[in-house]
């Protein structure tokens, strides 16, 4: 009896990530949702420029590689033009709240029907660990190297939070995957993101907590450690936008 | 149906392109364009097709990116500034060998400019546009009838050869009116088996994509690439001559620039000079054989364009030394008069292609 197999979703391509990166784990989540919902095969896939540029790689389903951070706008016109299809972006904290900004707000804000997955560790790991949008006040990075100083380089962008101030969106949560509770917890999060697709809700964002060892100069342990006591705080989990649960809490 | 509508220019584009199957609009609000955007919002909800106003001409295009993934005909529209912020997109979409449909209604630059006609994007249309190694096809319309002929032509060549078709017009040509008849029969639709459409689980999964990291390999695709471009130059080249088979002298533009110009060649004609115009309709690929043949006979080229002088370099491309080729122009939004243009050739009539 199999007990444990990897996702029909994901490729038998190996994956490029630096050990004890979480990327794998969420990829991983990403393939058992599209797996138990069975929409492998009308799912198209956004790749963002980042650590997870090769993601077209490990998705079993259609994929497009977009530009650094016009992942929702190339979503918004694949979900335009294939509106039964479903439609996902996977991007990081650079691509989706810096140079991405603007596409990210005005494809919340016209709460368009498609799933992000947004990957926040803080720091530009592909290109060697740069201060990111949410790189927290202190951080230590390759172009802050006396620590974020938010005199000079302004504070990080919390992104579901300043979401949640539009009216578009359907679905904004927090989550990470630093433990096996969270990891499931993440999986929820991510099922229901794309489970709201399939029935029309709209917009839905799931921004997950993840690690980057390699450039926070940690071990993979310390480095969920960290995620614990240093961007938890900063960065709260929990559901900052639920807008069905919401009517029918009030119905 | 050859009845004959009068008709914008702009607006022609917009129905030529429905006509021809486009049902996806994306656009970003900016002069001298505009009526492109309204007249789509006006009529996309009612065929059931897609006008967004985009919160930016770069969003835009990553639109157009993401619904030309799915094998659809689309096309975004915009005027210089605007398509600077395009380039980004539109080098992707080349990257990615993606059909799509850019409309440049060119008003004066550099910077913010002004809002009136120009032709100082030919550089940037015909030379790439972006960063990288590539080309767009560039269709230049000289007339109401061309801009909605050449939209319609500009699609079929972007499903043809896979590739970015750009329409570079200026601020008369979309605000001109004229009569135009949109007598169209549409071709059967290109198969793109590369499109992502979701696999059905029926084939393994299509990848959209412009990222080759071993550098053999994006050298292979840019050959590859270059090799479609070379078909496109010996296919599709696209120019006019008017009254070329004697002329001694040579007039080479497009767009407004060759209505101008053929006003002259007119005049200088009845004073008895032999002036006839070679009218470039595709500006890249650009008709160097013709200029080129026509130095047999021509003693003098001169380039009649709305910008500081762009286009005569490729025009000295193609008479390699042969003949002198000299400039008559206006620029950041003045137009070249007949007058201007009728003095330039009684120059060159006068210098005899002396050089």
């Amino acid at each position: 009896m199999v007990v444990f197999e990897k996702p029909k979703s994901l490729t038998d391509v190996s994956m490029h990530y630096c050990p004890g990166c979480t990327h794998g784990i969420i990829h991983r989540l990403v393939a058992e949702v599209i797996d138990e919902l069975g929409i492998e095969g009308k799912t198209i896939g956004i790749a963002p420029v980042g650590c997870s540029v090769l993601a077209y790689n490990y998705f079993r389903c259609d994929m497009i590689e977009a530009a650094h951070g016009r992942a929702p706008a190339v979503a918004t016109g694949v979900k335009r033009s294939l509106p039964e299809n479903i439609v996902f972006t996977y991007q990081g904290d650079g691509d989706l709240a810096s140079i991405g900004t603007a596409e990210t707000v005005h494809a919340a804000a016209r709460n368009e029907n498609i799933t992000i997955i947004f990957i926040n560790n803080a720091i530009y790991g592909m290109t060697g660990g740069q201060m990111a949008p949410t790189s927290l006040p202190g951080q230590v990075t390759q172009t802050s190297p006396y620590g974020r100083d938010v005199t000079q380089c302004g504070y990080p962008v919390k992104v579901c939070e300043m979401l949640s101030q539009l009216d578009g969106p359907e679905y904004l949560e927090r989550v990470t995957v630093n433990n096996v509770k969270n990891i499931r917890n993440a999986k929820r999060a991510i099922k229901k993101a794309f489970q709201n697709q399939v029935e029309g809700k709209g917009f839905s964002l799931v921004e997950v907590l993840s690690s980057c060892p390699t450039n926070w100069g940690m071990t993979p342990q310390k480095a969920l450690e960290w995620i614990d006591e240093k961007m938890i705080p900063y960065y709260p989990l929990g559901v900052y936008k639920d807008r069905s649960a919401n009517k029918e809490a009030k119905a | 149906m050859a009845d004959k509508v009068l008709m914008k220019g702009n607006e022609a584009i917009a129905e030529a392109a429905i006509l021809a199957g486009c049902r996806h609009y994306f656009g970003y609000p900016i002069t001298p364009q505009t009526e492109i955007a309204a007249y789509m919002a006006k009529r996309m909800p009612k065929i059931g097709g897609t006008f967004l106003q985009a919160e930016s001409e770069i969003a835009a295009i990553n639109m157009v990116y993401g619904v030309s993934s799915t094998g659809k005909r689309v096309m975004t529209s915009s005027s210089s500034p605007g398509i600077s912020l395009k380039g980004e997109g539109i080098s992707y979409i080349a990257g990615a060998d993606l059909p799509a449909l850019i409309v440049n209604v060119q008003r004066g630059g550099p910077g913010l400019g002004g809002i009136q006609p120009s032709q100082s994007d030919y550089f940037q249309a015909t030379k790439g546009g972006a960063h990288g190694d590539f080309h767009m096809i560039v269709l230049a319309p000289s007339s109401v009838q061309e801009m909605a002929d050449l939209t319609v032509k500009g699609f079929d060549l972007a499903d043809a050869y896979r590739t970015p078709v750009m329409i570079l017009a200026d601020g008369t040509m979309g605000q001109m009116m004229e009569p135009v008849s949109l007598d169209y029969t549409p071709k059967a639709p290109v198969e793109k088996p590369w499109a992502t459409t979701g696999t059905q689980m029926q084939r393994e999964h299509n990848i959209v994509n412009s990222l080759f990291l071993a550098p053999d390999e994006l050298e292979d695709m840019n050959m590859k690439r270059f090799q479609r471009y070379a078909a496109i130059e010996k296919n599709e080249t696209l120019y006019e001559e008017y009254r070329m088979e004697d002329a001694d002298i040579c007039i080479v533009a497009f767009g407004i620039a060759a209505r101008v110009s053929k006003n002259a060649i007119n005049e200088a004609r009845a004073r008895g000079i032999r002036a006839g115009m070679i009218r470039p309709i595709t500006l890249w690929p650009f008709p160097t054989a013709p200029i080129s043949a026509a130095t047999q006979h021509v003693h003098s080229f001169i380039s009649v364009e709305l910008s500081m002088g762009q286009m005569i370099e490729d025009v000295r491309l193609a008479v390699e030394g042969r003949a002198p080729v000299t400039l008559c122009n206006r620029t950041g939004g003045m137009i070249p008069s007949p007058e201007q243009v009728l003095q330039a050739i009684q120059t060159a009539a006068e210098n005899g292609g002396a050089k």
